[in-house]
């Protein structure tokens, strides 16, 4: 079966860099991935992780292979195609008591996107990523042959492929474990911390208690109160203290298009906002999609952004470089002018299996930055410290990193990149990003 | 709710099967491809369908083995009250011209087969004492059209058919809903240029079982093409001459 390409315009969520490429779907992955490039999925990653690295390269977008092949209620052991998305995911298994174990902040990613960037999220300290959860991916590999693969098949090629940002093959199918949960809604509590050294160290005590965790940072709050923020903590409510009744599932209405309503002036309004509504302590039974997926509040929140685009800078920077290694990466922001719009703190549990993949014990700092003249300055000039501390930028948000840079920050770079020669030697699954980053060709 | 559906294992069949296995409906699957109908039952049994998901054989484009293919669902679901045919072909205008074998096949299974194919679930649901029959047609029956002159006019003609059988037989209580989708990004669509309003499967397959509750006897997907189409339909010919859509 052939399947016919399309061309079109394509970006990741941050809206840049944008290019024309053909793409492809179908519900036949088999298809679609032989002789592609790259595979996509629902274009979450903010950068050019999704868009392909040649100009007649083709993309197979999975997002119509959206197949269980089995679930296995016993076991809470699920097998499905790479194009099921965690929102199905949830809808399917939220009313029969099985959450998905590190869920990011969206759930409008694909399974194969999930393996791909290796996702964290709230629960990193507790769960880990979700690689530690997948037992097996079915994968069309360089040569066009499919082949399973796990701990047991083909190890080193299972562990270059969680986090391997999509480049060691086409991911057809993932298996991997749920975690059953006592009822569907969450215990959550939010508590506001008036500068960043106390903020840290709440979100790090947070940790030791909470299974779910995660720090908001007002940084357009200047002098004495710069980064204060406000941490937020959650579990899975117990079913004596929620609502007998499930979830509601919520479909929130769309932005139609670009409309930037997001600037460096909303959004300091939009944190004083944020900042002074929850400093309160404040405990509740929420609404999952509230406690989870802040980012999925509207659909299409990138339009909001500016018309030129965004990044989100990620990092994580290693337990040593403490709290005073955090306010540096920031002070350095700011000092190259950069407009930080929103700034997200979480604490790593420890490195996963994943080969490339992002988390390590630390502190995780995310900012959203418009694309503007000076943001790859201050990229730069962060990564230049963030290299020197021990610690690395994560590729599923990444727009603006140089590859000496990354290669100063991954010493695990060269196993990584040895594993898929072994598989790829000509590089023919490559994207925008891995030629930016990797040196491959264009 | 015990349906049939013939067309489940891609696009709106799909994603209407797990529509109605999410709400507990039991379901039946014909199909052509064998494999497919065995990894769509298992996709819907993943996904909580109550009991087991029974399928057969069934191609429209060879009426011998419908009596047969019928008979199997109406065993398995002991009795079927519910019956949507979402299966279809589909071939550009160009392709349509240029392909005699393709453009009969189109015509055939489209309109010939799919009519044939509705006929005995007629016979099936009336002498059970009524039921639901929904067929998925195509805006592009409503109005003659430069791209769609050949795959509209067999929607055109299963449009009518279908308005007919709901004329002539509601009262005996045969219920028949008839889905005009408009652009819906499915593989059949996959190589087409995406038109305004254009939607997933899944929205179109959640407009298509609201009209199967209410037994509404047309209804559009999404619903603003029913407006679309009211403007199609108001344009003079040479208006349409002119234009290229």
């Amino acid at each position: 079966m052939t399947v016919e390409g399309q061309r079109g315009a394509l970006s990741g969520w941050g809206r840049h860099p944008v290019v024309v490429a053909r793409h492809r779907r179908s519900e036949n992955l088999e298809a679609i991935t032989r002789g592609a490039t790259l595979s996509r999925g629902l274009g979450r990653s903010y950068g050019d992780a999704s868009l392909p690295g040649t100009i007649d390269g083709t993309l197979a977008v999975t997002t119509a292979a959206d197949r269980f092949c089995w679930f296995d209620a016993e076991r809470g052991v699920v097998r499905a195609e790479a194009g099921v998305s965690l929102a199905t995911l949830n809808r399917v298994f939220w009313p029969r008591g099985w959450s998905v174990p590190s869920s990011p902040g969206t759930q409008q990613v694909t399974l194969g996107g999930m393996v791909a960037a290796d996702v964290h999220g709230k629960s990193h300290h507790s769960e880990g990523c979700f690689g530690e959860h997948v037992r097996s991916v079915r994968m069309r590999v360089a040569d066009e042959r499919i082949l399973e693969v796990s701990e047991d098949e083909q190890p080193e090629l299972f562990r270059a492929t969680l986090g391997g940002m999509g480049l060691t093959g086409h991911l057809l199918e993932v298996e991997f474990q749920l975690r059953p949960m006592p009822s569907g809604w969450v215990l959550a509590e939010s508590q506001g911390y008036g500068d960043l050294e106390s903020t840290v160290e709440a979100l790090r005590s947070a940790g030791s208690e909470w299974p779910h965790t995660l720090a908001w940072i007002d940084l357009l709050a200047g002098g004495s109160a710069f980064g204060r923020g406000v941490v937020e903590r959650g579990r899975r409510a117990d079913p004596g203290e929620a609502p007998s009744r499930l979830p509601a599932p919520r479909f929130p209405p769309a932005i139609p298009f670009v409309f930037p309503l997001i600037s460096g002036t909303t959004m300091r309004l939009a944190n004083i906002a944020r900042y002074w509504s929850r400093r309160l302590y404040r405990r509740g039974i929420v609404h999952p999609d509230a406690f989870f997926y802040p980012l999925d509040v509207v659909g299409w929140l990138n339009r909001l952004y500016p018309r030129a685009g965004f990044t989100q800078y990620q990092v994580v920077l290693p337990t040593s470089a403490g709290v005073e290694g955090c306010r540096r990466v920031l002070d350095i922001m700011v000092q190259r002018g950069a407009v930080p719009l929103l700034c997200v703190l979480k604490d790593f549990g420890g490195e996963g299996k994943g080969m490339l993949s992002f988390p390590k014990a630390g502190l995780s700092i995310a900012v959203d930055l418009p694309i503007t003249d000076r943001t790859q300055v201050a990229v730069d000039a962060m990564n230049d410290f963030v290299a020197g501390v021990g610690g690395r930028v994560y590729l599923a948000k990444d727009t603006l990193t140089r590859p000496e840079h990354f290669r100063a920050m991954e010493p695990r770079l060269s196993a990584w990149q040895a594993v898929r020669r072994r598989w790829d030697p000509e590089a023919r699954i490559r994207s925008a990003l891995s030629v930016r980053l990797f040196g491959d060709p264009i | 709710m015990k349906a049939l559906l013939i067309g489940a294992t891609r696009g709106m069949g799909r994603s209407l099967a797990r529509l109605m296995v999410e709400r507990g409906d039991q379901l039946f699957l014909l199909g052509r491809d064998e494999s497919a109908l065995e990894v769509t039952a298992a996709d819907l049994t993943a996904r909580g369908a109550s009991g087991s998901v029974g399928t057969a054989f069934c191609d429209l484009e060879s009426r011998s083995g419908f009596e047969a293919a019928l008979d199997a669902a109406w065993a398995g679901l002991e009795g079927v009250d519910t019956v949507v045919v979402t299966a279809g072909l589909f071939g550009t205008q160009e392709s349509l011209e240029a392909d005699a074998v393709l453009r009969q096949r189109v015509l055939s299974v489209d309109f010939a087969n799919t009519v044939e194919f509705c006929e005995q679930v007629r016979m099936r649901l009336l002498a059970d004492g009524g039921g639901t029959l929904c067929v998925f047609s195509s805006v592009a029956g409503d109005r003659a059209r430069k791209k769609v002159v050949l795959y509209g006019a067999a929607k055109a003609g299963l449009s009518s058919y279908l308005e007919g059988v709901d004329l002539r037989y509601r009262e005996a209580g045969l219920r028949t809903v008839l889905i005009k989708p408009g652009f819906v990004r499915t593989s059949m669509t996959a190589a087409l240029d995406e038109p305004p309003f254009a939607v997933g499967p899944d929205e179109a397959a959640r407009g298509a079982l609201r009209a199967i509750d209410r037994g509404a006897s047309v209804a559009y997907v999404p619903p603003v093409w029913r407006l679309v189409m009211l403007i199609i339909r108001s344009l003079p010919t040479w208006v349409l001459r002119r234009t290229d859509f």
